[in-house]
């Protein structure tokens, strides 16, 4: 147990340091660079936490394309941090008043969550029991059965996501090059090429 | 346990989304004249649904391990849909011709649009509800600004699409503490923890995010700010369909919540919609006064028919729900004839927008403008029109439910409200004549004269309408 708490301890204290430098670093290059490590920390609780499923997801998805599309943006895009960073004074009695909120809503959901108070009589089983079934399996038991509904039309909602992508920013440009296979294919040397004897030393004239 | 869920109650659904599929995949095939082929084949296929509609989902089942629903209620609302669906895409076509745009994924977007809002009138889960909602919002944003030559196209897609993500993330937050409440997102389950819990803060707290994120969908006051703006850039038939489709959707959605798993905390929620009610009538009718441009006064008088809509759902009778039923499906006649109206004001085969456009119709077009004040005169509630109906059932319910003072303050508002639908025919009849407008192109005169003729005619017979809006409204109630 010492041994899992050690390592959460670790996971922890590196996410909340990354999680902080994403917000202090002057280059925000270096800022994403320390969002990838958090995700990575974050994954690792996730483990410790026996949600494998999460933790993988956790890396393919934001570390791998997340962060990746955040690094190419904030490369590509100038931003000029000093401008950004003025009227920090200015902000700051009422972003005080937010985290002081946060804070207190924080306090209270811990006092709710410790109050003891049964609350759940109608709650669906929460988790399978992981010794039974691993949860990426119990994931994938109820994703395909119970849910396909779901399943299906959130790959509609994906379809006309890109489907909008698309129309509205597919242009016909004119005099664009565009490859046409059939015509490609039905080239015949013949009609291109022209096979001419060079006798040596004369050239062609 | 089936392997393959039934199926059968989600028989529309599965034909929208294969024809859909179908034509998306036909216009990369054959490119000649995809965009007539397109329309052509949505149309047909939102006639076939209108059918299957009838014929199979009036039968109360349930599919997908509860979390998809079919009743009347839901078959009247898809009915009502698929009506305003049709309407717009015939809106589109001259339109589309006129601008030399040449999409044909966007009768597609509107199928996929009406899919959505088809998902979410029958979800019987909240992440059901969620995914059909975001299906529609996600179509919409695309229809509002796929017109890349108008700068205020692409104003009004960006605007509704920050909005209406805003409100979906007011949405989702309700959701997620009501599932922190009742442990589900059945909605079956949510009304069974709520009829034996007591109420709690969370919960109501919820319900507020809940009823704020539709409220943004139905475009009620305070949450109206982006309405007349998106009905402005956006191209005007797509105007057509947000000022229908979308609004009728989440009404009767709405509805379908209120009166389904949050119905134990009528007080709670009874409170909110009548600030958002009054509100709404007063300002709708006020701040369309001050308009020049008519998409915006359009926009706001639909806010002011939100308003209106609210008061049969507050009152909290099965006369008040079949109220605003009826009351939506006038409304949608009426703005459909209106919309025709706004897309016949041409000038040299321009559109224009500006209402002192209108001046002199009455002698340039003397139909037109006789169908226009016949629209006008319907919409500010004056007998013998259907709009008047409309608005009477839904005082009637809201006086019957001892609402007097929302019924008064109703009145009002539809008397402040005339002001600026009778000015609309005085511009009409009694300026003087400045720019001839084109004569309308013959699709849009039919779909006109269909409207007029709905509202002017429908006193002759109001029975079946109103007892089949009953048959839909009773099925609320079963429980």
């Amino acid at each position: 147990m010492i041994f899992a708490s050690i390592i959460f301890y670790l996971f922890s204290i590196v996410a909340v340091v990354g999680a902080l430098n994403v917000i202090l670093q002057r280059n925000p290059v270096h800022s994403v660079l320390w969002l990838i490590l958090t995700f990575f920390n974050s994954a690792g609780l996730f483990v410790l936490l026996g949600a494998e499923f999460i933790a993988m997801v956790l890396v393919v998805v934001y570390v791998g394309a997340v962060a990746v599309l955040f690094l190419f943006v904030v490369m590509m895009l100038d931003i000029n941090t000093t401008i950004m960073r003025e009227g920090f004074l200015k902000y700051l009695p009422i972003a005080s008043i937010i985290l002081l909120v946060f804070l207190i809503e924080l306090i209270t959901v811990f006092i709710g969550a410790y109050s003891g108070e049964d609350i759940f009589v109608l709650t669906r089983e929460p988790i399978p029991d992981p010794l039974i079934v691993t949860n990426t399996e119990s994931i994938g038991n109820i994703l395909y059965t119970d849910y396909i509904y779901l399943f299906q039309s959130a790959g509609v909602v994906l379809l006309v996501a890109m489907i909008g992508a698309i129309v509205l920013t597919h242009r016909r440009r004119p005099g664009m090059k565009r490859q046409n296979i059939s015509k490609q294919i039905d080239r015949s040397p013949k009609d291109t090429l022209e096979i001419i004897k060079v006798d040596t030393g004369k050239g062609i004239t | 346990m089936d392997i393959i869920p039934n199926l059968f109650p989600a028989l529309p659904e599965i034909i929208v989304l294969i024809s859909s599929l179908v034509i998306l995949l036909a216009g990369v095939f054959y490119e000649k004249n995809n965009l007539r082929n397109s329309i052509r084949f949505s149309l047909f296929i939102l006639f076939i649904l209108l059918f299957v509609i009838v014929m199979t989902n009036h039968i109360p089942n349930e599919t997908f391990n509860g979390l998809f629903v079919v009743n009347p209620f839901t078959a009247f609302s898809k009915l009502m849909i698929i009506l305003s669906s049709i309407f717009s895409i015939l809106l589109i076509k001259p339109w589309l011709k006129n601008q030399s745009i040449n999409i044909y994924e966007v009768p597609v977007l509107i199928l996929f649009a009406t899919l959505g809002m088809m998902m979410m009138l029958s979800a019987n889960d909240l992440i059901s509800l969620y995914i059909g909602l975001e299906l529609q919002s996600l179509s919409l944003y695309v229809l509002a600004s796929f017109n890349k030559n108008d700068l205020r196209s692409a104003e009004s897609g960006v605007k509704y699409f920050v909005l209406g993500a805003l409100a979906s993330g007011l949405l989702l937050y309700g959701s997620s503490l009501i599932y922190g409440y009742s442990g589900s997102t059945n909605f079956n389950d949510i009304s069974l923890v709520i009829a034996n819990k007591e109420v709690n803060l969370a919960l109501i707290i919820g319900l507020i995010f809940l009823i704020s994120g539709f409220a943004f969908k139905i475009s009620a006051v305070p949450f109206h700010m982006w309405t007349p703006d998106v009905y402005e850039g956006a191209p005007t038939p797509i105007t057509a369909f947000f000022s229908v489709g979308p609004k009728i959707a989440a009404l009767c959605l709405l509805l379908r919540i209120l009166y389904g798993p949050l119905e134990g905390i009528v007080n709670e929620w009874r409170q909110i919609l009548i600030f958002f009610s009054i509100s709404s009538m007063l300002w709708g009718s006020i701040a369309a006064i001050a308009q020049s441009n008519i998409k915006r006064l359009i926009a706001y008088s639909s806010i002011g028919h939100v308003g209106y809509a609210l008061i049969g759902i507050i009152s909290g009778t099965p006369e008040g729900v079949r109220g605003v039923l009826y009351y939506l499906l006038i409304y949608l006649f009426m703005n459909i004839g209106t919309f025709c109206v706004i897309l016949s004001m041409k000038i040299k085969d321009r559109y224009v927008e500006d209402i002192s456009n209108l001046s002199g119709l009455s002698k340039s077009n003397p139909v037109l403008a006789f169908s226009f004040a016949v629209l006008m005169f319907s919409m500010a509630g004056i007998p013998p029109l259907a709009g008047f109906f409309g608005k009477y059932f839904i005082f009637i319910s809201a006086i019957e439910a001892d609402l007097v003072y929302l019924a008064v303050i109703g009145l009002l508002a539809s008397v402040i409200g005339a002001f600026y639908y009778l000015r609309l025919i005085k511009i009409m009849y009694f300026d003087d004549i400045q720019d001839t407008i084109d004569s309308p192109s013959s699709s849009l005169i039919y779909i006109l004269s269909v409207c007029s003729f709905f509202i002017i005619f429908y006193i002759l017979i109001p029975e079946p309408l109103l007892s089949y809006a009953e048959f839909a409204a009773m099925s609320l109630f079963k429980g």
